[in-house]
């Protein structure tokens, strides 16, 4: 047993850091930092310097754009990237569709689609999700109908993130009735400019456009868009799902958060004294602290755990992602504590770093309340919290 | 980055662990907790056969050269068998001062006899007044001619009731709460003007007060530079948390998996209570407790090794507050689930309960390594990036 990282892992830790320190634009970086949204552009954009240096999809096998790096490699490029910070991939293209393509897709999917993914010149959303099938993802209602060589694909997704930048979307409908919930199920890409596809913003209650309602109108695909075997598109979306738990447990943004907490706490006066000399929250940054240390070492244990071969998704990344958003909205907690009533001005251009007129108070803290209301979401999305207990307790505890 | 057992570690897991299994069953527990001693002397020939004894001493001083995961395999095997024999009080702590501050003579002496499992020892050190203090000592120790004269009151000193020598801390000089000024002894505990009043901690392990009175010393009795036993103290008891840390560790498994248990068989309304999803939760929220304890107790194993006393001391506030309160989840929600068989005597689940409660007491519950390391800035690793 050694807990150290090796002195190649070490060098490994500084290139990348390097990298990040240089490539990041200063203003997306700054927009990270201070908690603001990113464009569309400056989202893509940055997937493009990561691509143009051979990093966009580093956990990809080598022959489809992979960097081949260890899994301790990758971990410290995740930790690296958060910490910078840099923006998140999003993971509809290079964590979610791509895998699926390349363990089950056909050679012309895999040609068609993969480098356009790896460069986002296709930005791909996520149509599973119903209005009455959230957690009870199999009961979806949303059909494919064959017609010759195409699918009529009818129906509505919801919480899609991210539609209203999508050129395409991998959807999850039902192509046999018949069948038990899990069986009927296909996994079918579809081009968002296909006839019949309507989205529709949902808003959320930080004030963000981040989701989505998108309904199927006799929207008509091609056969060839459907990925690996009719029916078996169940099988694929569980394989998606325990992808999606790499890196949930966000340890290195976490570290970034508290980060910038504390520099607040520093500024921000309670009393005739900075609130960080307050005792009581120093207490309360510590205990978080705490869990993220154990946190980060959980983290550490699963990816030591993959290296060794043992592949299968592990119970452990429900752990990660039950803890993991906890802090993540413990941390958004302190934020909101340290601006304390300057929580209170709604400010519409809080995403807009040139705007004309400066927002109420402090020019740091119109997106700390807005944070808060959007973290409430990770314990919901992925499979909510109290579903994560459910796997636990049944694949777990046997219970 | 390695998490891995080597080979000899893994054979030393599995022979502690079948030595549990075979010779430390709950009923044969409550016979040795209700002997005089209050624990097992033949259980203790069996950890010296097995080498657990002398594990972390050098092999010239009958050990075995072991380090802090050797220790954490064992202690987290005590923790599954509730073991109530003073491993803590003579190897990890009288060991620990006597491996770092003692010089070859008082080595080679006493770590061998300990090894072979013919010297018991304990450390006494904390006092009425110092609560988690380690620096508060108030006993002197004055030097009159070629010996130290040892007065005051030592309190809470574990196994110190059957201990053959005491290791003793004294003032030499300085304030109450001062870090300079602390010296350590070796007392015989048939000594002159030493009196103790032996007791059964709420656990079921056993401590001793211990009052000195004019007790005589020699000068080769000092273990150590006198006045500079501070970081040597300080040392040993991060040692010791990180041992307590893998203890706490193996009782909160073990617990977890009587809890299991007993959901999966006990019955009501016509079903198998596990069946019951408010109940299934709270059996997950022991298990994502105890996966943040095991995952800062190897935090703790890495840095008990650590030279930098001010990292040491950080991390294992982290270590100590994360133990504290995954102990305190897994002990009260274990209690909860089983019901009123829960609350007696005779079940072993309780028992684990009461070790995690003392373990979050000793050397600083979590609220105090909380408030430590809202005086640092936090826990973080030697080398890691802020």
């Amino acid at each position: 047993m050694d807990l150290r990282f090796t002195p190649e892992e070490n060098a490994f830790r500084e290139e990348v850091r390097a990298f990040f320190k240089k490539n990041v634009p200063e203003q997306t970086r700054r927009k990270l930092i201070e908690g603001r949204r990113l464009s569309k552009d400056e989202i893509v954009g940055w997937q493009r310097i990561l691509n143009k240096q051979g990093w966009a999809v580093p956990h990809w096998p080598k022959d489809h754009g992979g960097t081949g790096w260890t899994s301790t490699q990758q971990y410290i490029f995740l930790e690296e990237r958060e910490k910078a910070p840099a923006p998140e991939p999003v993971a509809f293209g290079s964590q979610m569709v791509g895998p699926v393509i390349i363990a089950f897709g056909s050679e012309q999917q895999k040609k068609k689609f993969l480098p356009r993914i790896a460069n986002v010149d296709d930005f791909w959303c996520q149509g599973f999700s119903e209005p009455g099938s959230g957690s009870d993802l199999a009961s979806l209602k949303t059909t494919a109908k064959r017609e010759g060589n195409q699918y009529v694909i009818n129906g509505q997704k919801t919480w899609t993130t991210y539609a209203q930048y999508a050129d395409w979307i991998f959807v999850l409908a039902r192509t046999d009735a018949a069948a038990k919930k899990q069986e009927g199920i296909s996994f079918i890409l579809v081009d968002m400019k296909t006839p019949g596809v309507t989205v529709r913003p949902i808003q959320t209650i930080d004030g963000g456009h981040e989701v989505n309602e998108v309904f199927f109108d006799e929207v008509k695909v091609p056969a060839e868009n459907l990925v690996g075997q009719e029916n078996k598109g169940w099988d694929y979306a569980k394989f998606l799902l325990s992808n999606e738990r790499t890196g949930i447990a966000r340890v290195g943004i976490s570290k970034e958060r508290i980060r910038r907490v504390k520099e607040l706490a520093s500024i921000e006066l309670d009393g005739d004294k900075p609130l960080i000399d307050d005792e009581r929250f120093r207490m309360k940054i510590a205990s978080v602290e705490v869990e993220l240390k154990s946190l980060e070492m959980l983290q550490l244990r699963v990816v030591a755990a993959r290296r060794t071969g043992d592949n299968k998704p592990d119970p452990a990344s429900s752990i990660l992602k039950i803890k993991g958003s906890e802090i993540q909205q413990a941390i958004s907690e302190l934020a909101l504590e340290v601006v304390g009533p300057y929580a209170m001005p709604n400010d519409p251009h809080q995403d807009d770093l040139l705007r004309n007129e400066p927002p109420v108070g402090p020019d740091w803290a119109s997106p700390i309340a807005p944070t808060y209301f959007n973290m409430r979401k990770v314990s919901i999305y992925g499979g909510t919290n109290e579903i994560q207990k459910n796997i636990i307790a049944k694949a777990v505890l046997g219970l | 980055m390695d998490f891995e057992l080597s080979e000899e570690q893994r054979l030393l897991k599995d022979s502690v662990e079948r030595l549990f299994a075979d010779r430390y069953d709950f009923e044969t527990r409550k016979r040795f907790m209700a002997s005089a001693d209050g624990w097992s002397r033949d259980a203790w020939k069996q950890y010296a056969e097995l080498g657990l004894l002398g594990l972390p001493f050098d092999e010239k001083h009958g050990g075995f050269g072991g380090g802090p995961v050797e220790t954490m395999i064992v202690t987290e095997a005590m923790g599954r068998a509730l073991a109530l024999e003073p491993y803590l009080a003579t190897v990890v702590l009288a060991g620990g001062l006597l491996r770092h501050a003692g010089n070859e003579a008082q080595r080679s002496a006493l770590l061998p006899k300990i090894a072979d499992g013919t010297l018991l020892l304990a450390f006494a050190h904390a006092e009425r007044q110092s609560r988690y203090d380690l620096g508060d000592v108030t006993t002197t120790a004055k030097k009159n001619g070629a010996v130290f004269v040892l007065d005051g009151a030592k309190s809470l000193v574990l196994h110190g009731d059957c201990a053959d020598q005491l290791v003793v801390s004294a003032r030499v000089s300085g304030g109450r709460k001062d870090r300079e000024g602390i010296a350590l002894f070796l007392v015989d505990g048939k000594a002159n003007g030493l009196s103790r009043r032996g007791y059964q901690t709420v656990d079921g392990l056993r401590a001793a007060e211990i009052m000195l009175e004019g007790v005589k010393v020699n000068a080769d009795a000092l273990l150590g530079e006198s006045g500079k036993a501070f970081p040597t103290i300080q040392r040993v008891v991060h040692e010791a948390i990180a041992a307590l840390a893998a203890e706490a560790v193996g009782a909160m498994i073990s617990m977890h998996e009587m809890t299991v248990d007993f959901l999966r068989t006990r019955k009501q309304f016509g079903v198998p209570i596990g069946s019951f999803q408010v109940l299934q939760h709270k059996a997950v929220d022991m298990l994502i407790a105890i996966e943040q304890a095991r995952s800062i107790m190897f935090y703790g194993t890495m840095m008990a090794a650590e030279d930098d006393a001010a990292e040491r001391d950080k991390a294992m506030s982290a270590v100590k507050t994360q133990i504290g309160r995954s102990g305190e989840i897994v002990g009260r929600i274990g209690t909860q689930l089983h019901g009123g068989i829960g609350m007696t005597m005779e079940y072993k689940g309780g028992h684990y309960f009461k070790r995690l409660t003392v373990i979050d007491t000793l050397f600083g519950n979590a609220d105090h390594h909380l408030k430590m390391l809202a005086r640092f800035d936090g826990p973080r690793a030697k080398g890691e990036v802020s």
